[in-house]
């Protein structure tokens, strides 16, 4: 079905398939007294899908929210792609290469689906106001080419027919795969995807699915996924980080982490007596 | 079966992000436009430019600045009036101390230093939103008013605090001043609103109009895909006071002449403005338009239907108009609570499948 869209180069020069691309090593963050994150280091290797699980409350949104530059952490460092990150903001992140999509959908709701992917874009895009004030020559061309590449975006998630569909009146399946494609039209070296299945019925899931598995392949793009159906999170991702209560509690391989009794037990629960 | 788009494809990009995508509305606008420039400047006397074409156009314009900052960017602001002033008085300065400058730069440079105002009164939008924000831009309304009425500077000291627009000429054709022809400062004006809603236009649909609705629409989720917020509300603020600005340029030296700056510009303007903006339809150039349309053609429509028509006393008529507008107001706002233009999107929602709806 996408056989149009050709395999891109793997972005984000200098680092092959399979080396580390982003580094989390002791990461501690509060919000006055309630810790939300203590004392976390994982990887996310190039090319790979990195799944972050457990329970309510983990602390896995806001660990997607210190990668993305939105939180700053008191304690531990963050490398990307080899080099220390200071304290930025999180546009300084999207244009680094980080894209991310929301738990509840974060689309711009009185734009069209066809504009906000192409709000996506607005890092590539360079022309100066000037020529923006007149809409021809150099502006026009970076639109139209920037709008040929949001095109292709389009046709890979299959969503032709509500272009021109302001996202307010889609339903949710359709604004979620939106917001899929506005983070793609970032082309970001590595893609944060909280919960993109959350409130969908199964096909939908198997839909989302299929897209997730494509974008890894075809694009290259690294993902780092947040989900609480377990099925898909083993079927899908290639490493899982498991959270409880802010700390880490198991990493490694799918099949490895669903036997780890401590997972079990943080979400079965423990009896105590 | 008028407006059809039946049997236009498009087959580029280019012809699909045109400004008007369908071949009718193209058409309605150049004849629009044909009308505007090419047989009304024949028609026009006194009273039609003052009474109506001048308001019309300048509030057109003002409009237009204020919906860029309001409906495109989401920052709601009540300082339009100050920022009018703003306008107003540095053309009254540029034009006193620089009698040689043309007057199409002396409106341009007013919008210019207009536009650096409202950057300065748009610092705290990065801080505070929503009403918080509305009341913070009222302090520039009631500052600017207070700063031009009591700094002998900007009046040029004259005693009564007035400020007047020399005669000021294009072309040989003199637009300002009291000897200016209508038709001459008709076609100044809407050749500035014509050329500044183009550029409206083609700004909020390219990049930068699309960081601005994004600010708009979720700010937390445009700061993640790259939009700089500080820069994205200033751009709007600079913009939107560049266009407000020109508007007070225009409205004190082409339409009135002489001001007393609390009168022209006071927080009613602020409103009035805003009114067109609610009215004629956030977020939408077309609704700036219709907006100031309605404000500014429906008293006059109703005043004269009621001298003119019924015989009412002026002054009983002034007193009803006014309550006529406030119902009329709430009536299209029950009808359509986002503006004339989204009811004129609807209506040509029905004339596409008209006569045939299912």
């Amino acid at each position: 079905m996408n056989a149009h869209v050709q395999p891109q180069p793997v972005p984000g020069s200098g680092i092959a398939r399979g080396d580390v691309l982003l580094q989390v090593d002791n990461v501690s963050l509060s919000f006055g007294g309630v810790k939300a994150i203590t004392n976390i280091s994982f990887d996310i290797r190039k090319g790979e899908i990195r799944a972050i699980i457990g329970p309510n409350g983990a602390g896995k949104t806001s660990m997607l929210n210190v990668i993305n530059g939105f939180y700053h952490p008191q304690e531990g460092t963050i490398t990307w792609r080899g080099e220390k990150r200071r304290k930025m903001k999180p546009y300084e992140a999207a244009s680094q290469g980080i894209a991310r999509t929301f738990q509840n959908v974060a689309l711009f709701r009185g734009m069209t689906t066809l504009d906000n992917i192409m709000t996506g874009r607005g890092l590539k895009m360079k022309k100066s106001f000037f020529w923006q004030c007149l809409h021809w020559g150099p502006a026009l061309t970076e639109e139209i080419e920037h709008r040929r590449r949001v095109e292709e975006i389009i046709d890979f998630l299959e969503i032709q027919a509500i272009r021109k569909t302001p996202v307010g009146r889609l339903p949710y399946g359709l604004q979620k795969r939106v917001e899929l494609a506005r983070a793609l039209a970032m082309e970001p070296d590595l893609l944060l995807l909280d919960e993109p299945m959350a409130g969908m019925n199964l096909e939908e899931k198997e839909d989302m699915s299929r897209f997730i598995l494509d974008v890894n392949q075809q694009f290259g793009t690294t993902i780092a996924l947040i989900e609480h159906d377990m099925g898909v999170v083993m079927d899908l991702s290639d490493r899982v980080v498991v959270l409880d209560y802010g700390r880490k509690i198991a990493d490694g391989p799918p099949e490895e982490v669903q036997a780890n009794q401590d997972v079990i037990d943080a979400y079965l629960g423990v009896p105590h007596g | 079966m008028l407006y059809r788009e039946a049997g236009q494809f498009k087959t580029t990009y280019a012809a699909d992000q045109a400004i008007f995508p369908i071949a009718q509305d193209k058409w309605v606008v150049i004849a629009f436009a044909a009308i505007a420039f090419i047989a009304v400047p024949f028609l026009v006397n006194d009273y039609w430019t003052n009474a109506v074409f001048l308001p019309l156009l300048i509030y057109g314009l003002a409009a237009l600045g204020l919906n860029i900052l309001v409906g495109y960017c989401g920052q709601i602001s009540l300082g339009t009036g100050g920022f009018m002033a703003v306008g107003a008085f540095a053309s009254y300065k540029l034009m006193t101390s620089f009698p040689e400058l043309n007057i199409v730069f002396v409106v341009l440079l007013s919008g210019g230093i207009t536009a650096l105002v409202g950057v300065m009164f748009g610092l705290p939008s990065l801080r505070i939103k929503g009403f918080y924000l509305a009341v913070a831009t009222l302090a520039a309304q009631f500052f600017l008013i207070w700063l031009f009425n009591k700094v002998g500077w900007f009046y040029n000291y004259s005693a009564t605090g007035q400020i007047s627009a020399p005669d000021r000429a294009i072309f040989g054709l003199t637009v300002t001043g009291p000897t200016a022809l209508p038709w001459v400062k008709y076609l100044f004006c809407l050749g500035f609103l014509a050329f500044f809603a183009l550029v409206a236009k083609n700004v909020v649909r390219g990049r930068i109009g699309r960081n601005w609705m994004a600010i708009r629409d979720m700010d937390i989720a445009a700061e993640l895909i790259g939009v700089r917020p500080l820069q994205t509300k200033l751009s709007a603020f600079a913009f939107s006071s560049f266009y407000v600005g020109m508007a007070g340029s225009l409205l004190f030296a082409v339409y009135l002449g002489a001001v007393e700056v609390t009168e022209a510009f006071s927080i009613n303007v602020s409103f009035l403005v805003l009114f067109m903006v609610i009215i004629g339809g956030l977020g939408s150039i077309l609704g700036s338009f219709l907006g100031a349309t309605f404000l500014v053609l429906m008293p006059i429509m109703l005043k004269n239907a009621m001298v003119d028509g019924m015989g009412l006393l002026p002054v009983f008529a002034k007193h009803v108009e006014i309550m006529l507008m406030g119902l009329l107001i709430i009536f299209f706002l029950i009808v359509e609570p986002h503006g004339l233009a989204r009811l004129w999107q609807i209506t040509k929602e029905k004339l596409r499948l008209w006569p045939f709806p299912y």
